[in-house]
Parts: structure tokens; sequence; C-alpha cells
């Protein structure tokens, strides 16, 4: 047999092997979830359709139950699908946009409007953090009084309830005399003001990962790498620069993934307890208050989406800046 | 007891590096620990001298003193007449560490800019010493390499172009090749020795290996733990041009056998 009758086919069945290698284990776990949760929905909501049954006095087989069950108005816990043609409907099937009182504005009945709320703060939120978490673990490097004093303070503010002060910011930031004057200077408008509270929330949350991250990435230069830096008599900012800053670069970003993974949900938390109008929050909030099921859910697997979207690209950037470094490939 | 100081009493005018009585004491949490005592040597400009001794004898501490990444508690060391620390300043030497210690994030060129970039090298000037020192150590065309892309061997020799790159007269080196394979070894060391020919620098070499001490240097000096101490300084008179195979001869293992001896006199004080 010739190499050029066999390589064809043989390429082919290796593709697919290795696609079926990477996809097979995931898609199996997804058939799992999806049974499991299919199941849970079945046993949670045939309760209330059975009571249905009763006080109405009708009759219905077993496949009309479960038929039933999956496609309650306010289940206890949403079937797939349900969240599935809700998710749909909120986006795709909804403007974006619509006219009011006479000009276009953002349609509070689609999703992405409300993840829209909820990423600006979010991307702010995660910029202060990062940008703060660098700035802190650069000067606990540097400095011993600022390694003493600043870590068990870092580690004590995570230790607050976000959900308790959340509040109080909202309070404390939306009546600071400064913010309001460029509100009434017309420098920011009153969505942007509302968004500063979220933001800070979010890099309440978001900073301390990137501390703790970079802490280790500036210390984890060997002694003999510092050592070299001595034989040329570099300076400490010379050495900070070509040598503990690219070293903390791979630390970094493990450290933004979880970072802002957290900025997210600390947004979606500055959302509930402050009647948030837009936002993720917001629509689990009205959720709630209306015992829509599906549309918590709905709220929450968008939540979902946009922290892999955002742990992803910052994966991809990642990857670009650590090629860049010489990383194997 | 052989008697190191005497080999000094021939003050040849502006040693290299002089040490006179150094003692090094480092304080542990199991008390004080011995690092070099009475330390007496000489060394003069374009010597190859190479420290030789087991583990815990020094060596390498008294080559970090040199380098002033370590500071005696008694004693008087200089290097090119000044303080090590002085000298430092002045790029009176390189520095070559057991690993080569290359910056994974930089590729070859950039690990050789690394000093030139600190000490403040124009770009141009960059470039050319890059090129100048990669030929030196038989390495060019890997200067866009990353440091992982080449062997163990390539990478030692462009730890040492990173030494050379900003043509300091000293070039200390730290039991540079200690883990390479034998035959690498042989190669480097070997290229090593045309290096320093046609270069005329002073070298510090530290080793344990007395094949390699013997065949690369001028001067080897022999060391003994607990304290770290000179037990015996030789001047090997073996030619300056040294193919591999003079490992064979007589002479070179007349000098091999007086490292040894010196070697088993200092494992003598212990108990």
């Amino acid at each position: 047999m010739s190499a050029a009758l066999t390589d064809g086919p043989a390429r082919a069945s290796w593709a697919l092997t290795g696609l079926m290698r990477g996809v097979l284990p995931v898609l199996s776990v997804l058939m799992a979830i999806i049974a499991i949760w299919y199941g849970a929905s079945m046993m949670m909501n045939r309760a209330w359709t059975l009571d249905q049954m009763q006080r109405q006095n009708i009759d219905m087989t077993p496949i009309e139950i479960i038929a039933a069950a999956m496609t309650q108005e306010r289940p206890v816990l949403p079937a797939p699908h349900q969240v599935a043609a809700e998710i749909w409907n909120t986006t795709i099937g909804e403007p974006i946009m619509r006219e009011r009182r006479g000009q276009m504005q953002g349609n509070p009945r689609n999703l992405i409007f409300h993840a829209y709320h909820t990423l600006w703060p979010t991307i702010l939120g995660f910029a202060i953090g990062g940008f703060l978490g660098v700035l802190l673990a650069v000067g606990i490097v540097h400095s011993r009084a600022m390694d003493m004093s600043v870590m068990p303070w870092a580690i004590a503010s995570q230790t607050i309830p976000i959900l308790a002060i959340a509040p109080i910011i909202v309070v404390v930031v939306s009546n600071l005399p400064a913010l309001n004057a460029a509100v009434d200077q017309g420098w920011i408008s009153d969505d942007t003001k509302l968004l500063v509270p979220k933001a800070l929330i979010s890099s309440y949350l978001s900073f301390f990962p990137v501390v703790v991250g970079m802490v280790a990435g500036l210390r984890s230069p060997q002694a003999s790498d510092l050592d070299l830096m001595r034989t040329y008599s570099a300076s400490r900012s010379q050495t900070f620069w070509k040598l503990r800053l690219p070293a903390a670069v791979p630390f970094l970003f493990t450290s933004l993934k979880v970072s802002i993974a957290a900025a997210l949900v600390g947004t979606i938390v500055a959302e509930l307890p402050t009647g948030a109008r837009f936002g993720l929050g917001a629509r689990l909030l009205t959720g709630s208050y209306y015992g829509q099921t599906i549309q918590i859910w709905s709220a929450l697997f968008m939540a979902a989406i946009c922290a892999a979207a955002l742990v992803m690209i910052l994966g991809a950037l990642e990857r670009v800046v650590l090629k860049r470094m010489g990383a194997r490939a | 007891m052989v008697q190191p100081a005497t080999a000094l009493d021939a003050a040849t005018p502006g040693p290299v590096i002089a040490a006179r009585n150094l003692d090094l004491t480092f304080a542990t949490n199991d008390g004080p620990v011995h690092a070099l005592r009475d330390v007496n040597l000489t060394i003069d400009k374009g010597e190859f001298v190479s420290f030789i001794g087991p583990s815990g004898c020094g060596k390498t501490t008294l080559l970090r003193v040199i380098a002033a990444l370590e500071h005696p508690t008694g004693g008087t060391i200089t290097v090119n007449g000044m303080t090590p620390d002085a000298a430092r300043i002045q790029r009176a030497y390189g520095y070559v560490f057991q690993a080569a210690g290359l910056y994974p994030w930089r590729s070859i060129e950039k690990n050789i800019k690394l000093p030139l970039e600190i000490m403040g090298f124009d770009r141009a000037e960059q470039d050319r010493r890059v090129r100048d020192v990669l030929a030196l150590v038989d390495l060019e065309g890997f200067g866009k390499k990353f440091p992982w892309q080449l062997s163990g061997g390539m990478q030692q020799r462009a730890s040492i172009a990173r030494a050379l790159a900003f043509d300091a007269d000293i070039l200390l080196m730290d039991e540079p090749f200690g883990a390479l394979d034998e035959i690498v070894r042989d190669h480097l060391n070997e290229q090593l020795l045309t290096l320093w020919a046609r270069t005329g620098k002073t070298i510090g070499f530290v080793t344990h290996s007395i094949p390699e001490a013997v065949y690369l240097s001028t001067k080897i000096v022999v060391m003994s733990p607990r304290p770290g101490r000179i037990t015996d300084i030789i001047e090997s008179d073996l030619p300056r041009a040294r193919p591999l195979d003079i490992r064979d001869t007589p002479e070179f293992l007349a000098i091999a056998h007086r490292v040894r001896e010196g070697l088993r006199a200092g494992h003598a004080y212990e108990d």
C-alpha cells in the first residue's frame, strides 16, 4: 500500500479522533447536566401540576403531567428549554433600542441591554481594581512597612460582606459633591453617575486577587536572578522593570482572570440592594419580586456567559503576550 | 601544613585581586558558620585561577566576596586596587553563575543586551557588542532564539557571552559547567581556553572537578571546609596552549596528583 493512498483517510480519521477526544468528554458532561436538570425540574414542578389537576378536577396521563410540569409559567425550577427560549426571546427576539418619548433608548425588555449595563461597571471596576492591585503589590514588595501594614487590611477588606456595605457605598458615592457638581456641569450624564458606585464595589472585590498574585509574581525571581542584577550594580527600578515585572506577568494574568470574574459578581451584587433599574442584578431582582423564575435563570446564564467571555478574552490576551515573551507554544 | 601566604610574597606590581587575612562568618540560627578563615591570595592580570575543594569549603563564597555579593567580616580584599564594591560599580567583572540564568522572556540577543541596557550603552553599540560576543562563543545565528530553544551547553555559552558583553577585565565563573555532561564540558573547556587566549582576561573559576581545574588553570587554589580555608596554591607550569590530550601527559598527572593530595590534607582536619 502506498503512503499517498493511506495518508488522506488516516489523517482524516486522526483528526476525527482528536476532535472526539476533545469534544466527547465536554459533550457527555453537558448531556449529564442537562439530564439531571430535566430530572430535578420534573420532580420539583410536578407538585404544582398535580395540585392544579386536583383543584380543577381533571385527569391527566403521566405523559401529560410531565409535559405540563415542563411548561409552567412560573416553575420552581425551569426546564433547560424554557431558559433557552427565554434567553432567545429576550436577546434576538427583542430590539435592543426602542423609541420612548420621542427618542431612542435602550430597551429594558432586552437582556443584552441589561448585560451592557452590568458589563461597563464591571470593566471599569476591573480596571480600577487591577491598577490598584498592581500598585499595592509593588508597594508591598518594595517597602517592608507596607508589607506589614497593607496586607492585613487587604485581607480584612475581603471578609466584610459586600452585600452589607454596598448600600452604604451607593449612598455615599451618590451624594459626593464632586460627582454631583460634575453632573450639574454636564461633564457626565446621570447614567454615568449611576455607574460609579457599581464600578467602585466591583473594584473592591477585584483588587484583592491581583494584589495576592502580583506580590507572589514580583517575588518569584530566584536569588541568582537577583544576584545577576547586583553584579551589574542595577538600581532598584532597573531590577523592577527588567526582572521583577516580566517575571510577574504569568502570575498577573492568572490573578486577572480570577479578578474579572470577581468584578462581575461585585457589580451584580451592587445592583441587588440598591434598587437598580438596569443591569443583570436588577433583572434578577425584578425576577424574584414577581416570581419569574425563568427570567432569573436566564439572567444567571447571561451573567455566566459574560464571565466566560471576559475570562476568555483575558486568556487570549495572555496567550499573545506570553508568546511574545518567549513561552513555549 | 602548607603556608599559602608565602606564595604571595613575590609582590607583582598591582595585582588584580589581593586578599589578606580574609575572614567571613555567617550568623545562622545554629550559631556562627565560618565560611572563610584567614584567606591570603593574589591574582595577577591575565591569570586563570581555579578554586577547587569539596562542598562547603567556601570557594563560591570567596568568588562572591570578590564580586561584592558577600562582604567579609575580617581582613582586606582589593579588586583592581579598590574595594570590591567600588570595583563592581566600575564594571570590573562579569559573573557567570552555575545555572545559565538566562531570563526566559528575553531572546538570547536580549539577554546579552541586559547588562548593556542597564549600563546605558546606546543601541548601535549594543547591537555591535551582541554580534561580537555571539561570535566569540560560537553562537552566531542564535540571537533571536529563546533560551529554552537552546541546549544546556549553548545556554551556558550564551550566559558567558552575556558576562563578556560589557568587556570587563575579570571573568568570575561559579561552576559554570557543573550541570553539563562530560563531553559537552570538554568541548566548552577547550572553547573557554581559546576565548581566554584571545581576550587576555583574568579568570576566576570555581569547580570541583580536578581534571577541569588542572586543564584550565595557570594557578589552582585548593580549599577545604569547616572552616573554609586555602590549603594549597599550585602554580601550573603547563604550556598555555593546551590540547585536550594534554591530560594524559605525566606533567598534567603530577599536578592533578598534587591537587588530590591537597584535598586529602584538607580532609585530615575532620574528625
